[in-house]
């Protein structure tokens, strides 16, 4: 394959995608800085890679490796931080624990923006390539490398746990109670 | 269908994951079940919140380009090399096999591999440093600033040397890593060129010889001193490049 065209046909199928990259990496990063550069840096990884590159849709092809970058990059920046072990067994619950007259509805957006930000790492990425990306399981599987019903799961969790966070939230229960008042 | 396998089924069924005869039943159940209807209108609830919440981040203005040339850059740099990639990955499966059956030979084998590794990984460390913000980590023009920002970071303290006489001034050094290990990088500059010097404690045995080759339009001088391993590589060219590795070698 002759080089321009290489770099042509990675321009057209690849960076095109930048906006979703530059999202998952936002999320997982939290940081516009380190998004930045992860972001890069994946582009430079994915135009070294690309010549392995089948099929037609470039966005879960590079977001699987924005992924592995932000990883390599954590492992190397923050070895302190912890990710909470996911215990895919554990028991989701029951749906009344959640005090449902409280207010996903009226939550404002940088509350929920905060509870995003907050989820561990395994839940806040299956659930932004899910709700932002509006990515199938099936794609999410293949970017984290799970199986599809951790896919599932994870993403059961996630929106659970954003439901309780929100609903805990002294400033929503405020809202609340204004909204009954 | 029970509770809980509606638990589960909620979230199918809201992201649209389900056949439809699971969505039927999913749909029923929900008919029948209070409590399951309630948790499903919270997840539909949280999902038409983060739909509403401009959650989503679009790469920032700039980024789009700098990218762009960023990747033309390693384009330019790499050359001819991903067509050969492509047919080592047909090669994959019989190689494999071939490896496997060579085992024994394989050090042999693959001998002059690492030093072309090297090369390859000196030129990506170049071409990584001349994006914005990897050229320094200290940014100094003095040998004496630059050299003490290493103690500690390295296991070994590197020479700088000073040539701003000679019109190489020193821009300031980095930690890099080539061939699986931490090593120096000092950027010198020769008018609009960037030189990265990258050096590393050499293995005892006998000092390798001075060795140059081009990559992809970069140039690289590489030698041994003192214990030492250098390798200067810059886009400038091969005279200038040649004088600023005799300047750094100084007298034999």
């Amino acid at each position: 394959m002759d080089r321009t065209d290489h770099l042509a046909r990675f321009e057209e199928s690849i960076l095109p995608h930048m906006d979703a990259a530059y999202n998952l990496a936002r999320w997982l990063a939290r940081s516009d800085f380190d998004a930045q550069d992860i972001v890069q840096e994946a582009y430079l990884r994915a135009f070294r890679f690309f010549a392995g590159f089948r099929g037609n849709d470039g966005r879960p092809w590079l977001l699987r490796i924005v992924r592995n970058t932000f990883y390599s990059w954590l492992e190397k920046n923050r070895r302190g931080e912890a990710t909470i072990p996911a215990d895919e067994t554990e028991d989701i619950g029951s749906e009344d624990a959640i005090p449902e007259k409280l207010l996903i509805r009226e939550a404002d957006s940088k509350l929920l923006h905060q509870a995003i930000e907050e989820l561990p790492i395994e839940f806040r990425e299956v659930l932004v390539m899910r709700e932002l990306e509006g990515m199938s399981y099936k794609e999410i599987a293949d970017v984290a490398g799970l199986p599809i019903g951790t896919v599932m799961s994870r993403l059961a969790r996630a929106r659970r746990m954003l439901r309780q966070r929100l609903a805990e939230h002294p400033g929503g229960k405020e809202q609340n109670e204004l909204q009954r008042g | 269908m029970s509770c809980s396998e509606a638990e589960s089924g909620i979230h199918s069924y809201l992201d649209g994951e389900l056949d439809l005869a699971r969505s039927l039943e999913v749909e029923r159940h929900l008919k029948g079940c209070t409590s399951c209807a309630g948790a499903y209108e919270g997840y539909r609830a949280l999902r038409s919140a983060i739909n509403r919440g401009s959650l989503y981040y679009g790469a920032p203005a700039g980024m789009q380009k700098r990218i762009r040339a960023t990747v033309r850059r390693a384009s330019r740099a790499e050359g001819g090399a991903p067509g050969l990639r492509l047919s080592w990955k047909a090669l994959w499966v019989p190689l494999t096999a071939a490896c496997l059956v060579l085992l024994g030979a394989l050090p042999f084998l693959l001998r002059p591999a690492p030093q072309s590794l090297l090369a390859q990984e000196i030129v990506a460390a170049h071409v990584r440093s001349l994006m914005p913000g990897h050229l320094t980590d200290v940014l100094s023009s003095d040998q004496h600033t630059v050299k003490p920002w290493f103690n500690g970071r390295l296991d070994f303290s590197p020479p700088v040397v000073d040539l701003a006489n000679h019109e190489f001034p020193l821009v300031g050094g980095r930690m890099d890593y080539v061939g699986d290990r931490p090593v120096a990088a000092l950027v010198y500059q020769r008018r609009k060129h960037l030189i990265n010097l990258f050096i590393w404690p050499a293995p005892p045995g006998p000092a390798a010889r001075e060795e140059s080759e081009a990559h992809n339009g970069y140039h690289m001088i590489r030698w041994t001193k003192s214990g030492m391993n250098y390798c200067a590589v810059s886009d400038v060219n091969t005279t200038d490049l040649s004088q600023f590795v005799s300047l750094v070698r100084g007298p034999a």
